[in-house]
């Protein structure tokens, strides 16, 4: 990191979203720093989808700053520099990863295409090494290398998922956004699936911002906590700490819902 | 009006009580006005105001809605539909012109000043005072990509074409080469990625550096755009993938032509098959000058 860890690589500051009268999420503020994994958690409707489209580029928020240190000007704020270079920023330094891996593939062409799609879009135009790079991801994330060629919809939830992050790992973006990553999949295959993102956030260095309700996978990948009830934080600490010991009425009682096998 | 008087006597007799060129003057210029931008921005997408014409979209109404803007009583056209001069698309619209214009027509590639096309470019080079006219069916490259329009103009303004090489990549994974044949993509004077119609990506190659002026007409979508004379347009390709037009073991069965289009002819139900040229002019044109070649060896 060339800032190294005085500078955080996100900081949001007094950020708000309204749609009409109704409340999206209400004065947040966080910094996240290089190599941290912070987990949103609350209930549906809480506000959690609104704070992550805000906070990556998708949606402007009503009030609020949302900056990014950029690799050449230090902290920019997103929604002030140009769309051109907000768009670049999206493709590039950062990932989106979907909760409905449609949402994140494009459907219609194979697995190598899916991922060399970044890589084109930053101006890569020599075939044989994009499909060297495409194949060296896929390996990353435990894919079946025979099927690089086949369309995405034939393959399982997991592996779709699986493709889903490595298209996004390609570019080596610094920041992830997930929402409900491994929503949606059986808990063998969601196991996996969080023990190959542990590893590589470790691996590679990455922040990530990872929205759930799912309390056990806040537990297993991230290090920070921040619980959301009608779009506003409500408690925030390592994530030990508000899982063992939650101080709000709200999280004692996300804590407390966990069905205990 | 005035624009009438300028139009030759023959006309006033052949068209009752159309305006010159069916079209009428208002939306004429409301069509040169696009133009106009259009050849500033090369590559660049025009919307305009289409009108309904006396005949069906996809038959070519925006490149006669150009077409009908652009000619004059002095101008000499031809109409080609998939490189021929005597198929229905190019029959209609060429008669529909002599009616309504009372201009010249001719299938003479050479003698034309103004050609309207569907599918094909002239083999026979065109000049620099030559216009030619395309039927465009999608004018929008990124289509296939991002079916929002909102979008793919927010992409061409900040040349966001990186996705359209994913296409070619498929291409490539699927079939060992690029095996799109036709409406090749092109990037047009380095900047704007442009959709060339759907001719054949042999003809790619003739765009670039055209003495000819291009123009694009697209009449269901509503768009026109247009490539001016001497710019470059380099179609897309990967660097160990390049570009590559159609080639053929044959030569033309009639005109014996080895660097012209080849059209595939059935001419059995047992397999028999030929392979002509498909510009009708350009093969007519070699043939007529083999004839007479052969004539003064005979005369001799």
């Amino acid at each position: 990191m060339n800032s190294g860890s005085t500078a955080p690589l996100l900081s949001v500051s007094g950020l708000s979203h309204y749609y009409g009268a109704i409340t999206g999420c209400c004065g947040v503020s966080f910094d996240l720093w290089p190599g941290e994994v912070i987990g949103v958690v609350g209930e549906s409707g809480s506000g959690k989808t609104t704070l992550l489209n805000c906070i990556s580029g998708r949606m402007a928020p009503t009030v609020g700053k949302v900056e990014f240190c950029t690799r050449t000007e230090g902290l920019a704020d997103i929604y002030r520099m140009s769309e051109a270079e907000r768009r670049m920023l999206m493709r590039t330094d950062w990932g989106f990863v979907h909760q409905n891996p449609r949402d994140g593939l494009r459907m219609g062409v194979s697995a190598g295409a899916n991922i060399g799609e970044r890589l084109m879009a930053v101006g890569a135009r020599h075939y044989g090494e994009i499909r060297d790079t495409a194949n060296d991801w896929l390996g990353k994330v435990e894919f079946n290398l025979d099927r690089m060629d086949h369309l995405p919809s034939t393959f399982s939830g997991g592996m779709q998922q699986r493709l889903q992050i490595a298209r996004n790992l390609v570019t080596g973006p610094r920041l992830v956004f997930m929402d409900e990553p491994t929503g949606g999949l059986d808990v063998s295959v969601q196991a996996r699936l969080l023990d190959l993102l542990r590893e590589l956030v470790t691996d590679l260095g990455l922040s990530a911002i990872v929205v759930t309700h799912d309390l056990a996978v806040a537990r297993l990948i991230t290090q920070r906590l921040m619980v959301m009830r009608q779009g506003e934080v409500v408690e925030t600490g390592l994530t030990d700490q508000v899982l063992d010991d939650p101080q709000h009425p709200y999280s004692q009682l996300l804590v407390s819902s966990i069905l205990q096998v | 009006m005035d624009t009438i008087s300028q139009s030759p006597d023959n006309f006033h007799a052949a068209s009752g009580s159309y305006n010159f060129a069916y079209l009428d003057e208002q939306t004429k210029r409301m069509i040169r006005r696009a133009l106009l931008k259009a050849i500033t921005i090369p590559g660049y997408q025009v919307p305009f105001g289409g009108r309904e014409m006396p005949l069906s979209y996809g038959w070519g109404t925006g490149g006669i809605q150009v077409t009908a803007s652009v000619i004059g009583p002095e101008d000499i056209l031809k109409v080609i539909d998939q490189g021929a001069d005597d198929t229905t698309n190019a029959v209609s619209i060429r008669s529909f012109f002599a009616k309504t214009t009372g201009v010249e027509t001719t299938t003479e590639t050479a003698e034309a000043t103004l050609i309207q096309t569907r599918h094909r470019i002239p083999e026979t080079p065109l000049r620099e005072d030559q216009v030619i006219v395309y039927q465009v069916p999608i004018p929008e490259p990124l289509r296939w990509l991002e079916p929002r329009e909102t979008e793919t103009r927010k992409m061409h303004g900040l040349a966001e074409y990186g996705g359209m090489h994913v296409r070619l990549y498929e291409d490539i994974t699927r079939y060992g080469k690029i095996a799109t044949s036709y409406d090749y993509p092109v990037i047009v004077n380095g900047r704007y990625l442009m959709r060339p119609s759907p001719i054949p990506k042999f003809d790619n190659p003739k765009m670039d550096q055209n003495p000819a002026l291009q123009l694009f007409g697209a009449g269901r979508e509503k768009r026109i755009y247009a490539v001016p004379p001497y710019t470059s347009v380099k179609s897309l390709d990967f660097e160990d993938h390049p570009f590559e037009i159609q080639t053929w073991d044959q030569d033309c069965a009639i005109c014996g032509s080895t660097d012209s289009f080849l059209d595939e002819v059935i001419t059995d139900d047992a397999g028999g098959r030929m392979f002509v040229c498909s510009d009708t002019d350009y093969c007519g044109q070699r043939m007529a000058a083999h004839d007479a070649s052969d004539e003064t060896e005979t005369n001799q």
